[in-house]
């Protein structure tokens, strides 16, 4: 394997799996802080339960967040100097920026799993507040730093150097709004669906039970009103790419030639040799309207772009496929949840919806991984697009599979660990009765 | 108003500093916990427990904000160090994923022994391997061993920090941190004469450790090191400096012999902070000695105005949360310097101490 291959895959298998974390860190804190608001107003404990239930798997996923996300930050030296070489002084402001955004997020984060017996009930739930903010501002700071390398701004080019360089017109790049938009929503949407569906398998092997009622019921509203706006932000995200990225485009639409009303491939088999789509569905003129509202637009293809610059086709035309697949399934099964609460006033449990919803749990996060595939696969051979080729960013230390694998092993450990914890957590000791969410040992004597 | 490029310098080794008493004491700590020994050793996990979790996470965003002010405000240094220390830093990156991933999965796992002391080995042992590699990064910026030509290493990928040097900086580092959290279990523990007297007996043998291998880097750091031994002969201001850090090193090790544990927490803090702000003193004007200057390597003034000014706001918030933080959590006596009468009447958190649960 190439040490470019390995530093790709390595960064992407970082990512892929600190993203995942990342996303039940921005939204968990919103669904505890909801929880517990409504034990504020409500007075009913149960409430006070599930936020605290939710507040020690939270506490776990966090911390292995906050430790890949460690990993993160050095890997762009490790892997990609000359980048971080070059743009490092362009991208810093949303780095540092993020860097309060953790801090503040790891203060009051801490604040909140341990103090639940240390502060009064309304600091704590502010502290909870604070978690949800920063959490949700330290993603978009990042996916801005993201946005830039989609849509370098802010330098002029001066001999492959950057000069007149301006952080903040970087920071607000042209991608930034669409990006964090439709990333700020996905955390949402993959986490409470994931939520709403545990929730679920456990009313069911627990019927009647209040508790994961009201769990469904606080994560099913989140996840509804994303599921719904996703596409939207999803369709501005699109209508981006195709002005400003038409490799992208073509390559996530599998779209080879030039053409004016163009037809909007579904699903299919891209193959770059032959330049042709096997098994897609096609439709006339949809790919020009959705791409530039407008049935009659043209729509750049492949053939206007040169073959050295094109990304891996196949790979970003099936992602694309699952997230939009998985957009719409989360949406419909969303306005399916809305319609029975609608009728009966009552978290549904009519049992296909049940069972559509546990199907649905993992999908959101699939979406999640899908849409970076698009976003990151797609700008390729571009590491900063049309400025700096991945290849030329790459460390020139060798041997790159050795922390390939070395990070695949503990990556795979640390997942294994976290699920059995999780699952431990949720399914064998789901003490509802004997709550304390916050874990501090306790000054228990030797012979406790 | 000092250079601009000088400030994000200085701001980087407060951050460093940061992390190497807060974030080092948790390391530390963890080294107490492979060591546990005694009829007390159960006890001694605990503490070390209920005294890092709460805030071990912030006290870990201190390594955040030192690379990202290392890339933002000296991207090819950041380059640099990464390419030639690739391989140290890797593990240390592994230590730390090992380090905090543990110390959750044991708080969250099975209480049952054999369970915990799985977690246990792995979060004691990341804890001794992390400071060790750090320590060797540090050397190995310093040693001047790492050469450079256009941005490329030539020195290759073992030999700046695969020495005795870089490895006596890392265990210097490793009982440092060590030594540090000893001093601040025994603040921990006041309600616990027995455990205090353990951490304190700790404490006692770690500054010998120290005092080890402060005279090891010292003697080696001549054929070594030699800018920073050089610096710190030449320097004006190297004097008063050093002789600060003897005293603060002495008044800790007293303090701590005499029982007086707020000053000697206090003490060795200082201590912490004034090693580093030598060692840094005697960096420059490098980053990674003969290769990189801070000031060549420094970004446009842009970038460091927008940045430092950004710290500067951002700090506002900060601080008052961290105290916010360590207030609640480790009550009263989280800011004592030195030891009142009736300081340690009330546990962590005074009044607000929760029930026991038995
Ligand atoms: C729950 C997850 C999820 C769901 C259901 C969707 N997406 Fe998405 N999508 C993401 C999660 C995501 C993402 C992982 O968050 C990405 C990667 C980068 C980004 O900003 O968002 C993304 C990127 C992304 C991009 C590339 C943006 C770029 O490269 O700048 C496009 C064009 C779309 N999405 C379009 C859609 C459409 C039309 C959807 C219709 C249903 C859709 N997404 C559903
Ligand atoms: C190159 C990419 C990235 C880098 C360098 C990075 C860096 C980091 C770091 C250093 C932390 C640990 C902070 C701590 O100690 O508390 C962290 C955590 C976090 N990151 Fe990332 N990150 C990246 C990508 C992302 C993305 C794409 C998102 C979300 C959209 C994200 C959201 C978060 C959040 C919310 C946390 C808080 C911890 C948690 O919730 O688990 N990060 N990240
Ligand atoms: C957390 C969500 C993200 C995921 C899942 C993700 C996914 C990926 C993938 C799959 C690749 C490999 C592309 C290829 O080589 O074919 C990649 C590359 C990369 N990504 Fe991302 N990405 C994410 C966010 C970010 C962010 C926030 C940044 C930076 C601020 C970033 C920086 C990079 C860099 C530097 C590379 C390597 C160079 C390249 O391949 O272009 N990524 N990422």
């Amino acid at each position: 394997m190439s040490d470019l291959l390995a530093a790709r895959l390595q960064m992407a298998m970082s990512l892929g799996f600190h993203i995942i974390f990342a996303s039940v860190g921005i939204a968990m804190p919103l669904l505890m802080v909801i929880s517990e608001g409504l034990w504020l107003r409500t007075g009913d404990e149960t409430y006070l339960k599930l936020a605290r239930r939710w507040a020690k798997g939270t506490a776990i996923l966090f911390a292995v967040g906050a430790v890949s996300g460690t990993v993160l930050s050095f890997e762009l030296g490790l892997l990609w100097p000359r980048f971080m070489g070059w743009a490092g002084g362009l991208i810093g402001m949303p780095f540092s920026l993020e860097g309060f955004a953790f801090f503040t997020e790891a203060i009051f984060l801490g604040v909140y799993l341990y103090g639940w017996d240390r502060v009064g009930r309304i600091a704590h739930w502010v502290a909870g507040w604070l978690v949800a903010i920063s959490g949700t501002l330290s993603g978009i700071f990042v996916v801005m730093a993201n946005a830039w390398m989609n849509q370098p701004a802010g330098f002029d080019l001066v001999d492959g150097q950057p000069e007149n360089i301006d952080p903040m017109a970087a920071m607000f790049n042209d991608a930034a709004f669409h990006q964090t938009l439709h990333m700020t929503i996905a955390a949402f949407l993959a986490t409470s669906f994931a939520v709403a569906a545990i929730h679920t398998a456990l009313l069911r092997r627990h019927p009647g039970s209040a508790f994961h009622r009201k769990a469904i019921g606080i994560a099913l509203t989140v996840g509804v009103i994303t599921a719904v706006i996703q596409p939207i932000s999803g369709d501005i995200s699109a209508r981006f790419v195709a002005e400003n990225q038409p490799a992208k485009l073509a390559a996530l639409e599998a779209h080879w030639e030039t053409a004016e009303g163009a037809a909007l491939t579904i699903g299919g088999i891209p193959d770059a040799d032959s330049r042709t789509t096997r098994f897609g569905i096609q439709i006339p003129r949809a790919l020009s309207l959705l791409a530039h509202h407008d049935p009659n637009a043209e729509v750049t293809g492949l053939d206007q772009i040169p073959e050295g610059e094109w990304p891996p086709v196949a790979i970003v035309h099936i992602a694309f496929q699952i997230m939009v697949g998985i957009g719409f399934l989360l949406m419909g099964v969303g306005i399916w949840g809305a319609l029975l609460y609608w009728r009966r006033r009552a978290v549904p449990e009519h049992p296909w919806f049940q069972w559509a919803l546990m199907l649905c749990g993992p999908l959101g996060f699939v979406a999640v991984e899908a849409g970076w595939t698009v976003t990151e696969v797609g700008r390729q051979p571009w590491i900063i697009f049309q400025v700096m080729r991945t290849e030329e960013a790459l460390t020139q230390v060798p041997n790159l599979i050795v922390p390939l694998i070395s990070f695949t092993v503990l990556y795979i450990l640390l997942s294994i660990a976290t699920a059995w914890l999780l699952y431990r957590q949720v399914v064998i000791e789901p003490r509802e009765e004997e709550t304390g969410g916050e874990f501090l040992p306790r000054r228990r004597h030797a012979t406790a | 108003m000092p250079p601009l490029d000088l400030t994000a310098a200085a701001v980087m080794l407060a951050a460093l500093v940061g992390y190497a008493v807060l974030g080092g004491a948790d390391f530390g700590a963890g080294v107490w916990d492979l060591l546990a020994r005694g009829p007390r050793a159960a006890r001694q996990r605990e503490v070390i427990e209920q005294a890092i979790a709460p805030i071990w996470e912030a006290n870990h965003v201190w390594l955040i904000l030192v690379v990202v002010v290392l890339f933002t405000a000296f991207p090819p240094a950041f380059g640099a160090i990464m390419t030639a220390l690739h391989i140290p830093v890797t593990i240390m990156l592994v230590g730390i994923v090992l380090r905090g991933a543990s110390f959750v999965f044991r708080a969250y796992d099975s209480r049952e022994d054999h369970v915990q002391q799985r977690w246990g080995r792995v979060f004691a042992i990341s804890s001794t391997i992390t400071p060790i590699m750090l320590g060797t990064i540090i050397a190995g910026i310093s040693s001047g061993d790492i050469e450079l030509e256009d941005g490329y290493v030539m020195s290759g990928w073992f030999n700046s920090w695969l020495g005795v040097f870089p490895l006596a900086v890392g265990g210097f580092t490793l009982v440092l941190f060590a030594y540090v959290a000893a001093i601040f279990l025994t603040v921990e523990t006041f309600d616990e004469p027995d455990l205090q007297e353990d951490f304190r007996r700790r404490g006692l043998l770690a500054a010998i450790a120290l005092g080890a291998f402060a005279l090891l880097v010292a003697l080696l750091a001549g054929d070594h090191a030699p800018q920073i031994r050089e610096e710190l002969f030449r320097s004006w201001w190297s004097w008063p400096l050093q002789i600060a850090t003897g005293v603060a090193a002495i008044g800790a090790l007293a303090g701590l012999y005499l029982r007086h544990f707020f000053l000697a927490r206090t003490l060795a803090v200082a201590q912490v902070a004034l090693i580093l702000v030598g060692w840094g003193a005697s960096m420059s004007p490098y980053l990674v000695v003969d290769d990189v200057r801070y000031d060549d390597a420094a970004a446009p003034d842009i970038t460091l105005k927008l940045m430092l000014g950004a710290l500067a706001v951002g700090s506002l918030i900060l601080f008052p949360s961290l105290y916010y933080l360590y207030r609640i959590f480790k009550g009263r006596q989280a800011f004592a310097l030195i030891d009142l009468p009736g300081i340690d009447d009330a546990g962590p958190g005074g009044a607000d101490e929760p029930p026991t649960r038995t």
